[in-house]
């Protein structure tokens, strides 16, 4: 299990360089945004809707062009750098679960036979081993989602993009997918950039959470979760977790308009 | 209480209640009933046209009973037989053309917006013209009778499989394209693994659809034809019966007809279902 580097002192993995992103010559959806993301951060994008966070996920996934500034990768980045994961599952309904999960390897070119163990080692960490041959539609919405993940993580990827992934899932399953999210973050390594409204999945899942306000979108300012890793169910009833999830409140308050 | 537990797993049966007991009869009743009903309904029709014509003493030459009618499809069954072959052939190489040439086009145009915007218009003005109007210029210019009546299919056929196929490649999840896209998908890629299927289902419907006009095509261009060395299809022995006021060989060559539309539509159901009952919402079956 790769270590965690504390805050501070983790190499530097990409940087948004004071991004612009304007629509239709009118809709400003992100002034001057600059974010520096480090190697192992958990960075939870907190903010109203229609804040930008969508559109700057999509621009750090090279799906947007900024209007003006850029996104900086340090070094060189290929296609496995990156996974991504939506608010809907967004699997192929006519392709079965190994399937799925294969998609980012198929699409560069690898047989099934020559990745079978990366998918179902992805699936096994996701706790969907033996749900290889089932299609989605057999699967609750929460195995969706964790299909959904186990894709974005086949590859390795240094960064996973995860934009509202549980917002649509009852609070039971939200929790059981937050705990396993952070599992499967402290055992592969990578990076997540996490887009989420709501304060206390920012503080349980982050060590820093990037506040945002809309019209125009922006950066307000960051708050960090210095809590260490690994969290589990005390972590939410514990006296840090309720002083963090006040700091980010008022941030989030002074975001909407309201007087902090 | 630990008794009723045991009671409710180890025998079910005693479980279903009244209402559950009511809605099982009712769906066995359905299931049934969508079968025998329509068979019961034929019989009283048959039974009250035979009534009638025997009643009234209508002539066999105005309206023939169903005796005669049984009688006709038993006489001449070698010669409907023969008719229904031709034209079943050209109605199923005309699906298949259909087939081909509408995805083949939406294929074609989805790739090319220029292909597209050029020809898409005129796809829509073949369609929109009746073919029984282009069916006598098709047989001036068109040497082979065959390749005429093929044509004249084709031409009632394709814009189904056109026009649906065209709506589903474009009905891909918006977030799926997106995906591909950070994969680094090649065009090719994308259309086969995410334009094709998602464009599955539509091209399907469009495929029943197409089937049952396609019939509809090569009975209309033997009409139109005629005879001349190729042999008869249905519609011309329908046309030839009328002829000699053989009203009983009609509603038998008719019948004919309606049984070979019927099967085309059962068939591409069946096909239909069985590509996409693993995944398709459409395929579901909801049981409990
Ligand atoms: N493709 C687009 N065209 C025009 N406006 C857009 C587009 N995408 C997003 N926007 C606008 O940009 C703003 C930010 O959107 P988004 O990034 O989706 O916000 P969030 O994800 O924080 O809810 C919103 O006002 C939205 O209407
Ligand atoms: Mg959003």
């Amino acid at each position: 299990m790769p270590t965690l580097l504390p805050l501070g002192q983790r190499p530097p993995l990409l940087r948004m360089n004071h991004v612009d992103k304007v629509f239709n010559g009118n809709i400003v959806a992100l002034r001057d945004m600059t974010l520096d993301v480090n190697q192992g951060d958990f960075i939870s994008l907190l903010g109203p809707s229609g804040c930008g966070k969508s559109t700057a996920l999509r621009v750090i996934a090279d799906l947007l062009h900024p209007t003006r500034g850029k996104v900086e990768w340090e070094g060189a980045h290929g296609l496995g750098d990156l996974g991504v994961v939506f608010q809907e599952p967004t699997l192929m309904p006519w392709a079965t679960v190994a399937q799925n999960v294969w998609l980012p390897y198929r699409l560069r070119g690898n047989s099934y036979s020559s990745v079978r163990d990366e998918v179902r080692e992805s699936l096994r960490l996701v706790g969907l081993e033996n749900f290889l041959d089932a299609y989605p539609r057999e699967l609750s919405g929460g195995m969706k989602m964790r299909v959904s993940i186990a894709r974005a993580m086949v590859t390795n990827p240094r960064l996973i993009l995860m934009d509202e992934p549980f917002a649509a899932l009852d609070e039971i399953t939200r929790h059981k997918l937050n705990n396993d999210l952070l599992k499967l973050k402290a055992k592969i390594g990578c990076t997540v950039i996490f887009v989420t409204h709501s304060v206390f999945e920012s503080v349980f899942l982050s060590d820093r959470i990037i506040v945002m306000a809309a019209r125009p979108g922006r950066v307000l300012r960051e708050v960090q979760v210095d809590a260490p890793y690994p969290r589990d169910e005390d972590f939410r009833t514990s006296a840090g977790y309720a002083a963090h999830t006040r700091a980010a409140s008022e941030a989030l308050k002074e975001a909407m308009g309201e007087p902090a | 209480m630990t008794t009723t537990d045991q009671g409710l797993l180890s025998s079910p049966v005693d479980a279903i209640d009244a209402d559950e007991q009511r809605r099982a009869r009712a769906a066995r009743t359905e299931r049934i009933a969508k079968w025998a009903l329509p068979v019961i309904m034929m019989v009283l029709v048959i039974a009250a046209w035979a009534w009638v014509v025997r009643a009234n003493e209508i002539p066999h030459y105005i309206l023939p009973g169903p005796d005669r009618v049984w009688g006709s499809l038993r006489d001449d069954w070698a010669m409907l037989i023969d008719a229904a072959y031709l034209t079943g052939r050209i109605t199923l190489l005309a699906l298949l053309l259909a087939v081909v040439g509408g995805a083949g086009l939406a294929i074609v145009f989805n790739q090319s917006k220029l292909l597209e915007l050029s020809f898409y218009p005129y796809a829509v003005i073949l369609q929109v013209t009746p073919v029984v109007s282009i069916a006598p210029l098709i047989f001036i210019y068109v040497d082979s009778k065959v390749a005429g009546m093929l044509l004249c299919a084709w031409l009632v056929a394709f814009f189904p499989v056109l026009s649906s196929t065209t709506l589903g490649l474009n009905s891909v999840d918006h977030n799926l394209r997106d995906l591909f896209r950070i994969y680094g998908a090649t065009r090719w890629q994308r259309l086969r693994y995410l334009q094709l299927p998602s464009a599955l289902p539509y091209f399907l419907g469009g495929l029943k659809i197409a089937g049952g006009l396609s019939l509809i095509g090569a009975v209309v261009a033997e009409l139109v034809a005629g005879t001349g060395g190729i042999g008869s299809g249905l519609a011309f022995r329908i046309q030839e019966a009328g002829y000699r006021l053989n009203i009983a060989r009609m509603f038998a060559a008719l019948s004919l007809v309606a049984a070979m539309g019927v099967f085309i539509f059962a068939a591409l159901s069946i096909f239909s279902h069985l590509l996409l009952r693993k995944w398709h919402e459409s395929a579901l079956k909801r049981d409990g």
